[in-house]
């Protein structure tokens, strides 16, 4: 805020030091009225993002917050208003074994998922590489065509492909021999459903990564991997101790929206609930907290897991940000 | 090097056969929205849409249940649209054209807001909107929207304003415009394709949404068109579905949506990854 340091130049003349006159006080008024004139327009810029937010978002976790605290029972659907019962609601999500389950089997299912679109996109990028432009260019269309696809959209055909009567899946398994297959439901069973839910996610969400990580190998300069042959480095050499150094920071930066992306997974889980009929042992921390508000109006209780989801979210999301954040500033 | 082509030649084939299992479901969608259900009820699926017809996009289109969530969805996406984009738009300018106490704070907020699961806060925003009497509201349901879609329209249309250099600005400053004058004059054009891509994205996110949609809207007439796509196979596993219907409602839904994803894509992967790829 000090005049000179505005004005670095007038600082690096050889008669800088002298007694500021009443010039330089003129300025230096001039300039921070100037500057509280900027900081007031900025503020007005950004005051219609705020209060939308605040509206929308931020009361939304106010609420939960509070209301995580309180018990919400039948007394409290005849109109008496809710009590205040502390940690409660979070005590009974850490003790109760059929409330635990479901964030086990969240971060879970969360975990596995990641890790294997991660996994698949990164294959799937290597290959992209590899193959001359025709074949490339033919792969990220296909890839493009699933990403795009809306997610209720891609689930409608997706039930329709697992679809245990006429569903092609079924069809395809009796033909190559799996007769068992005949019939069966593969929604009815948490197992299969899982299993099935999360070949869909990987199916939705590879193609990002492998685009991402493709647009990283790019990158990798072909003098680098050339030298490294020169040097006798194997394929897979190359590929542990040059290429992987060089794209780690996509890879994990892919690998942690993954997480959590599929953390917060639903529409997927909650339509194959809807065509399958089994929603308790199948539920994950989305519809699990669906299922308590909408469904029993235990307010508090999903709460309180909305809490604990929101809370992972942030401690993953913090590492994910602190990592844009370091490229902004370079 | 003989070697070498051979497996050039192998890969590529793996590659597009990879291609051809990945776009698959898609295809099994037109494939199926073409061919009438007797067709689909025979014990053997047909591959290829032979004998097929737009029959069941007729049926669609006759849905008067159809038209009415066309009209939910299409009116809920240019409101958020155009309310996210204005107020992003303005967020945009402030964080990128001025310095001001908080503003590094404040980027930093929106990111992890933008991280925030709509699964974790649906309930606590569906007793706020029925305690206004805005459930089943298409003005509610679009705040929501706008409200999640700001911080990365906002974090996306920053990148553009901060590619146009204040300088140019400046310039036409010098040369006798006033402040916004310049910046309509100067700047604005330039940021043509930054407002476009962020358009595209916020509506692609308001289009597609399920969620929130899901909680907000429960009566039957205000339904988006997701909510009306998921009504089309709730319980196939009881009871009888028209599939070749519900392939063809899904089409109608998904090929918007492809046309615009594809215009956009790049710009949004890069606007999630950041400056970890340089492209």
């Amino acid at each position: 805020m000090l005049p000179t340091a505005e004005r670095p130049a007038a600082a690096a003349a050889p008669d800088a030091v002298r007694e500021p006159d009443a010039e330089d006080l003129r300025d230096a008024a001039r300039h921070k009225a100037r500057r509280r004139k900027e900081r007031r327009v900025a503020w007005t810029l950004v005051l219609p993002t705020l209060v939308i937010l605040v509206l929308a978002l931020g009361y939304p976790v106010g609420w939960q917050l509070v209301t995580s605290f309180r018990k919400y029972g039948l007394k409290q659907q005849f109109g008496q208003p809710p009590e205040w019962v502390g940690l409660e609601n979070y005590k009974t999500l850490i003790t109760d074994p059929s409330l635990w389950a479901v964030v086990v089997r969240s971060i879970v299912f969360c975990i596995v998922v990641a890790f294997a679109t991660v996994l698949i996109g990164g294959l799937l990028a290597l290959l992209m590489q590899r193959v001359p432009r025709g074949p490339r260019i033919v792969l990220q269309v296909s890839l493009l065509l699933a990403w795009a696809m809306p997610v209720v959209a891609a689930m409608t055909i997706w039930i329709w492909i697992v679809d245990w009567r006429r569903g092609l899946l079924n069809w395809f398994l009796v033909n190559v021999g799996f007769t068992d297959a005949e019939g069966h439901n593969w929604l009815a069973q948490p197992l299969s459903f899982f299993i099935v839910a999360g070949v869909i996610v990987v199916w939705m969400s590879v193609p990002f990564v492998a685009l991402s990580i493709y647009a990283g190998l790019t990158q990798v300069s072909g003098e680098v991997l050339e030298a490294a042959q020169l040097d006798g480095a194997s394929g897979w050499q190359r590929l542990r101790y040059v290429i992987l150094p060089l794209i780690a920071p996509v890879l994990s930066i892919v690998l942690l929206l993954q997480l959590i992306w599929d953390l917060r997974v639903f529409t997927q889980i909650k339509m194959l609930q809807d065509a399958g009929g089994v929603a308790n042992e199948t539920n994950l921390l989305g519809t699990f907290i669906y299922q308590l508000g909408t469904g029993k109006g235990d307010f508090g209780m999903s709460s309180a897991v909305s809490v604990v989801m929101l809370l992972l979210t942030i401690a993953l999301s913090w590492y994910y940000v602190r990592s844009l954040m370091k490229e902004e500033a370079s | 090097m003989n070697a070498r082509r051979i497996g050039n030649a192998g890969w590529s084939v793996v590659a597009v056969v990879i291609a051809l299992v990945w776009a698959f479901p898609v295809y099994w969608m037109l494939n199926s929205s073409l061919l009438p259900n007797a067709v689909l009820n025979e014990s053997t699926p047909r591959l290829l849409p032979f004998g097929g017809s737009l029959d069941n996009f007729k049926v669609v289109l006759d849905d008067p249940g159809f038209i009415k969530a066309l009209g939910v969805s299409l009116a809920v996406t240019l409101i958020t649209v155009v309310a996210a984009i204005a107020i992003a738009f303005l967020g945009a300018l402030a964080v990128s054209r001025f310095r001001f106490r908080g503003r590094l704070g404040f980027v930093l907020a929106l990111l992890l807001i933008q991280m925030l699961p709509a699964e974790g806060l649906f309930i606590a925003q569906y007793k706020m909107m029925s305690s206004v009497g805005l459930l089943n509201n298409i003005l509610g349901l679009s705040v929501l929207y706008a409200a999640a879609v700001i911080p990365f329209t906002l974090w996306m249309l920053r990148g553009f304003v901060a590619g146009v250099p204040a300088e140019l600005e400046e310039a036409a400053m010098v040369d006798g415009l006033s402040r916004t004058k310049a910046f309509l004059k100067i700047t604005f054009p330039l940021l043509a394709p930054g407002l476009v891509a962020s358009a595209v994205y916020a509506f692609l996110q308001a289009w597609n949404e399920f969620t929130v949609a899901l909680v907000v809207m429960t009566e039957e007439q205000s339904r988006t068109l997701p909510l009306w796509l998921r009504g089309f196979v709730q319980a196939s596993a009881t009871r009888e579905i028209d599939w070749g219907a519900v392939m063809a409602a899904s089409a109608l839904v998904a090929v918007p949506v492809i046309v615009f994803f594809m215009i956009v894509q790049g710009r949004m992967s890069s606007g999630l990854v950041g400056g970890a790829v340089k492209g």
